[in-house]
């Protein structure tokens, strides 16, 4: 029974601290940008800004929510929804911290401990971008057409590669389960200094998966003004964003568990604590890279994906397999 | 101009998309019909006039000191070229004398604004491409030079500093300095935008070998500017036919080759260190105080402090301004070197205060039909990163 509550309780939290950070890594990032780019950025709505997300979020739920006559409409319903379920979903395999000790339970800091966490992680994350070809698809706008096709288009090309890239984790781990992985690597160190170009590898394609510069193809507002989510007004418009700014968060703690060594850190703060600065990290580096860098082509981006990244993590996944096995 | 086959269009092969009038990247109103096979463009067309002002006809009915004002509204990013176009023609068929420190304040606006023209299509360029920051930098020096622009004639945007016979007013106190003082600044800045995009494999990668324009096609199109210099032919009207003194400076013109969009972005950069090389020279030639328009008082307005003394020019003051001066019958063409290629004036004069007919050869215009040869068989991304690199103005196509 207690287990049921305790269940309950971690889906509730997990759900407030998603939105929670949706919310406030959206406000950093258009703080930050502003900074690189010599403006302020939100910073009229509460202290410096911090309510600028309730404001936000009050503007996308009154806005009218639009729908093109010609849509799918069962389906263009549910895009933004299907993207969002799936950038939520990921989280729960994610463990936020070390077990704690509370009402004589041992609670893990995360919903599910599955062995195949790191799989489930990924299955769901590849889902995501079938919303937005959904999405793309069904508003019958061509801009948003093409951005479908190129959402497509880019996990083809680098979902083989992201894929190869834990792999040599997995093996060093010798477990696929998230929370043996950080285990593992207390006793080994953390695994992105023997996996440094995978762990690349890992974030450029997490760069591509979760849609942002310089991957922003199927949004690329230059060329198809706002891409997939063209038509969607309202709170449709927002989920979408939402799916864009977890999924950031969630490959930012992946990245985090499989190569930076989870909630480990020395023990003058809490293990959650380590878990959320290195996450905090890892999105401020996706923020620099977007003020940064122009964006792919999608053709090029496909060569990329196939005739540079997979080989290169082919080559090392193999090499860390001898290396694992003894043979090297 | 060709225009797409209906019957590729019936087989539901192809997919026609409009690009504009209101799109992020078309600059403007600028709409481009494109026919895409995924997303490979069969054929672009640009379609234009969604910007008609009629400035032509406008022109007709305004003292030719007035038409001035036209011409800042034709360029918006590079008014001063276009004002030094027209009133060199109009003191061309008048034989019009204008003193050489006008001259070369001249040539220092007209490079200044070169260089603020440039840094907008630089940011703009670079922001199509997907990379937003270089923009907001490009702009913040931009303002450097529009605080000049302000700082001479008083307004930022549309200045009309230059009039027929000279300039609207002499320079500010302390003009010089401020001039220097962004002669200092500027290879700082240069060099914080090259650490942008020099030898990023993105940005070359998005413009190497992209939008090619072949030497003929350029002059069969009459392409002219830092379009036809990146398709290798040397025409820059500073040199070949100078203007208001520009053959007492030193500088080069720069060219390239390939005529892919990598040839016409490093034209255009190479472009800014010339002008301020040129900016440098004229500044040194323009002494702090000396005449700045024609002392012809039948054309340029007397000094206020003689109106009040002197019956003569009071009368001339009267003239000037409610009838304007007559321009002997005649035709003229004059261009010039602009930031976008030759800005040009062809002005028919009947004897009267007003042009008969008062047309602008713009460089936009002719740069813009390009667009067809550049986008085919190119992506999506490519027409942004070919609109891009033509550097066309709407309010210089569609006059």
């Amino acid at each position: 029974m207690i287990q049921i509550v305790l269940l309950i309780v971690k889906v509730i939290l997990l759900l407030l601290i998603l939105m929670g950070g949706f919310a406030y890594t959206m406000l950093a990032e258009r703080r930050f940008l502003g900074f690189f780019q010599l403006r302020l950025g939100p910073n009229r709505v509460g202290p410096g800004g911090l309510f600028q997300p309730l404001a936000d979020a009050v503007k996308m739920m009154l806005k009218e929510d639009l729908m093109p006559l010609q849509a799918d409409s069962v389906v263009y319903r549910l895009a933004p929804v299907f993207s969002l379920l799936a950038a939520l979903s990921v989280d729960a395999v994610i463990p936020f911290g070390a077990p704690i000790h509370i009402f004589g339970q041992t609670v893990s800091l995360d919903i599910a401990n599955p062995g195949i966490g790191l799989l489930i992680a990924f299955a769901f994350s590849s889902l995501g971008i079938y919303g937005i070809v959904l999405g793309g698809w069904a508003s019958q706008n061509k801009y948003s057409l093409l951005g479908g096709i190129r959402a497509s288009a880019q996990m083809i090309s680098y979902e083989l590669a992201m894929g190869l890239s834990v792999l040599g984790v997995l093996m060093m781990a010798g477990t696929a389960n998230l929370e043996n992985i950080v285990l593992a690597q207390r006793a080994q160190g953390w695994f992105f200094l023997p996996q440094i170009i995978p762990f690349l590898i890992y974030f450029t394609t997490a760069v591509a998966e979760t849609n942002r510069t310089p991957f922003d193809l199927p949004e690329a507002e230059s060329e198809l003004v706002a891409g997939y989510h063209t038509e969607y007004s309202g709170i449709r418009f927002a989920m979408f964003v939402m799916a864009e700014y977890i999924n950031m968060m969630t490959v930012s703690g992946l990245a985090v568990t499989l190569f930076f060594g989870g909630w480990l850190g020395p023990s003058f703060l809490p293990p959650i604590i380590w878990f959320f600065i290195k996450m905090a990290i890892v999105i401020f580096v996706f923020i620099w890279i977007r003020a940064t860098f122009p964006r792919f082509r999608y053709d090029k981006l496909m060569s990329f994906g196939w005739k540079v990244l997979l080989p290169i993590s082919f080559i090392y996944f193999l090499g860390t397999a001898a290396f694992v096995s003894g043979i090297l | 101009m060709v225009t797409a086959d209906p019957e590729r269009l019936m087989d539901g092969e192809t997919m026609i998309i409009n690009l504009g009038p209101q799109h992020p990247s078309t600059h403007g109103v600028l709409r481009v019909r494109l026919e895409l096979d995924g997303e490979r463009v069969v054929h672009a067309e640009p379609v234009i006039g969604y910007l008609h002002t009629g400035f032509e006809k406008t022109a007709e009915s305004l003292t030719y000191q007035q038409c001035n004002t036209v011409t800042d509204r034709l360029d918006y990013l590079a008014p001063m070229t276009n004002n030094l176009a027209y009133v060199l023609a109009v003191e061309k068929l008048m034989n019009l004398e204008v003193p050489k420190r006008a001259q070369y304040i001249r040539v220092l606006f007209a490079e200044l604004t070169r260089v603020a023209s440039h840094l907008v299509w630089l940011g703009t360029h670079v922001m199509d491409l997907g990379a937003m920051s270089l923009f907001f930098y490009t702009m913040r020096e931009r303002e450097v030079i529009l605080d000049l622009i302000e700082a001479a004639a008083g307004v930022r945007m549309n200045p009309s500093y230059f009039r027929v016979g000279g300039l609207a007013y002499d320079l500010p106190d302390g003009f010089h300095d401020k001039v220097r003082d962004l002669i200092k600044d500027f290879p700082r800045w240069m060099k914080s935008y090259r650490n942008l995009f020099e030898g990023n494999p993105l940005i070359n990668e998005r413009l190497e070998g992209i939008a090619v324009l072949t030497l003929e096609q350029a002059l069969d199109w009459c392409a002219t500017g830092p379009n036809l210099r990146g398709s290798g032919l040397p025409l820059d009207l500073r040199k070949d036919e100078p203007y208001s003194a520009y053959d007492e400076f030193d500088f080069k013109v720069c060219t390239r080759t390939e005529g892919d969009a990598y040839a016409r972005f490093w034209v255009r950069i190479d472009e800014i260190y010339e002008s301020m090389k040129i900016i440098e020279q004229a500044l040194e030639k323009i002494t702090p105080h000396g005449p700045y328009t024609t002392s012809d008082r039948k054309v340029a307005l007397p000094p206020r402090e003689e109106i009040y003394g002197n019956m003569e020019a009071l009368i001339h003051q009267f003239k000037l301004v409610t009838a304007g001066f007559p321009v002997p019958r005649g035709e003229v063409y004059q261009g010039v070197e602009g930031p976008r290629g030759e800005m040009g004036f062809y002005l028919v004069s009947d004897g009267g205060p007003k042009p008969y007919r008062w047309r602008a050869r713009t460089p936009s215009f002719y740069n813009l039909q390009t667009l067809p040869i550049l986008c085919k068989d190119g992506l999506v991304a490519d027409v942004i990163t070919a609109i891009g690199s033509i550097d066309i103005m709407l309010g210089d196509v569609d006059k």
